[in-house]
């Protein structure tokens, strides 16, 4: 046995934890008869937060690559190993509250959550093409069944269909480009990649098919964060799924496939120039290909959502915008532009969520996501309405809300590398966005409705909406925190 | 004599074959039958290249996890276009129309 692994197999931890925690809750849910739905549930919640205690010391590593170049070990990975087991957890937390999921049976759910974790962690660290794929895809393969989990349900199925065949066909794309890339460098690992890219001159004979390749395998991780015109998905999906699903969708594999992107743009196609700014390879355009779809995306996204009366129809448009300006924080390639997007995740996380758990929690009473019966909602249910007005003017980016703060940063690194227009198309891209989400906050306060019975909120829903709520008021107040945890993160293991 | 380009001509007409089976076919199973040639002109890729230019196994080796890959895609895709057949009693795309706007 190579010493090598197993000294490597000790940053592995998480991944280990979140393996074994699958099989226990598959074992879990099959033995413990009439308990089973409550030892599934403990032993997914145990193993998420194990993993999330294993992944804290991974921040302390120094910046490598484990088992012979295919997972890189970086503090970055570490953030995103954090942000994304924390996520898993809070949607674990959320899934059992929701009515769509009564009469259903949970334990497959919860294995399946875990395993697409596994997945996004993986595909977070990943530094090889075969490694990227395999993670993508078991990234994919989950989330399709988790889309369908409501089997006899048309809208269920028919957007676990949708997910499907659009999934397939932007990761088989991205294959095809890795096959290319596979083709012109010899070699699967993506610091190489790199240099042999920038060192020979067969790169610079190759510059149409190089660029056909990048495209392709942008077509993968576009598919994978909802950007334009890859997002065509996004709105069927995110209002077919089951709503706890829709939510982690729209957090968990964003989150990665930003990850990914990032890892795999600025590490294979991008020399480091200086300490912070990376500048792309001179023969590949990526750096302007995405910053048009950046500012597509975000356009394209508030537009839509203008007109959306079905809620998660409207927060997939919503999603959309959102992963617009976090592309925003990496067309800017330097290490503020990767700290600007990875505090937009962080705000994102907690707003989004909480904005979801609302539309569980009122589609649990009233059973419809259609914004117009969220009026006079106010009089039936004071708590809910002010927790959702929150979640929506934080999402808006209005002070003191946490939302604004993720805009700042990614608005002032674009600022700060002298793309000020780009901050300003961002900039009104958010005065548009104030309109669609500021409808909802006024169906909910100022316009009456006939009905006006209170709606009972258990004390449980009040903790979970606490939880949300508590992080998206007062992150201003554990600022430098925050500010301290972004900045060492931000660093990347360019081989 | 038989060299890389012969390869790489078959291969990107197999991928454009199975973008416009996928784009074009009404019946679900022939969807997913697309999504597999997709996947095969990848594989048809990864040896040709690996035999020809880079002169290593990685690319047969990602061949080989990409077959597992397309079965697990596969089961999962049938099984999906199952439930489907269940809740329709047809495999025709067109009538998967419930979401939109």
């Amino acid at each position: 046995m190579n010493p090598q692994i197993l000294m490597d197999l000790e940053k592995l931890y998480p991944e280990l934890i979140l393996t074994a925690a699958i099989l226990c809750v598959v074992i879990a849910d099959l033995a413990f008869g009439r308990m089973r739905r409550n030892a599934a549930f403990l032993s997914a919640a145990a193993g998420l937060a194990l993993a999330f205690v294993a992944t804290l010391p991974l921040f302390g590593e120094p910046r490598a690559s484990a088992f012979f170049g295919v997972l890189a070990v970086d503090p970055m990975a570490a953030f995103f190993k954090c942000f994304l087991i924390l996520t898993s957890f809070l949607i674990l937390l959320v899934a059992p509250r929701s009515k769509e999921f009564s009469g259903h049976h949970l334990g497959e759910f919860y294995a399946l959550l875990l395993a697409v974790t596994l997945g996004m962690l993986l595909l977070a660290s990943s530094l090889d093409l075969l490694m990227l794929y395999l993670s993508l895809e078991m990234v994919s393969i989950g989330s399709y069944v988790l889309v369908g989990y409501l089997k006899s349900n048309r809208s269920s199925n028919e957007a676990s269909l949708k997910y499907l065949l659009f999934g397939s066909i932007a990761t088989g794309s991205m294959l095809y480009g890795f096959t290319i890339v596979y083709g012109l460098t010899g070699t699967t690992k993506i610091p190489v990649i790199r240099e042999m890219l920038s060192a020979s001159s067969a790169a610079g004979e190759n510059t149409l098919l190089l660029f056909v390749a990048t495209v392709l395998i942008l077509a993968g991780f576009g598919f994978k964060t909802a950007v334009a015109p890859f997002h065509f998905w996004c709105p069927d999906v995110y209002s077919g799924a089951p709503t706890p699903v829709t939510a982690f969708l729209s957090v968990a594999p964003k989150a990665a496939g930003f990850a990914i992107l990032i890892r795999f743009f600025f590490t294979g196609l991008s020399n480091a120039s200086g300490a912070d700014v990376w500048t792309p390879l001179s023969h590949i355009p990526w750096q302007q290909l995405a910053l048009v779809i950046s500012v597509i995306t975000m356009t394209l996204g508030n537009i839509a959502a203008l007109r959306q009366d079905n809620m998660k129809r409207m927060l997939a448009y919503s999603s959309i915008a959102h992963a617009g300006y976090i592309l925003m924080g990496v067309v800017v390639m330097t290490e503020q532009g990767l700290q600007s997007v990875l505090v937009y995740l962080i705000t994102y996380l907690f707003m989004n969520l909480g904005a979801f758990l609302i539309v569980i929690e009122i589609f649990n009473r009233t059973g419809s996501f259609d914004v117009n019966d969220y009026r006079g909602l106010y009089r039936r249910s004071p708590f809910l309405t002010i927790a959702m007005a929150v979640f929506m003017l934080s999402l808006m980016g209005i002070p003191p809300f946490a939302g604004f703060f993720g805009k700042l940063y990614v608005f002032a690194a674009a600022v700060n590398k002298d793309l000020a227009w780009f901050a300003v198309v961002g900039a009104l891209n958010s005065v548009v966005a104030v309109y669609y989400y500021a409808r909802v906050i006024k169906a909910m306060i100022i316009e009456p409705s006939q009905d006006t019975s209170r709606l009972r909120i258990p004390w449980s829903s009040h903790v979970m909406i606490w939880l949300l709520l508590l992080p998206t008021v007062g992150m201003m107040l554990c600022w430098s925190l925050i500010q301290r945890l972004t900045e060492t993160s931000a660093k990347l293991f360019l081989g | 004599m038989i060299g890389l380009s012969h390869f790489l001509v078959v291969s990107a007409a197999l991928f454009s074959f199975g973008i416009m089976a996928v784009f074009a076919r009404k019946n679900a199973v022939n969807v997913l039958m697309g999504l597999e040639l997709i996947l095969n002109s990848a594989n048809l890729n990864l040896v040709a290249f690996s035999r020809f230019s880079a002169h290593n196994l990685d690319g047969q080796i990602f061949a080989i996890f990409v077959i597992v890959v397309a079965a697990a895609e596969a089961a999962v895709g049938l099984a999906i276009v199952l439930s489907m057949y269940r809740i329709l009693k047809s495999v025709n795309l067109d009538r998967a129309d419930t979401l939109k706007g």
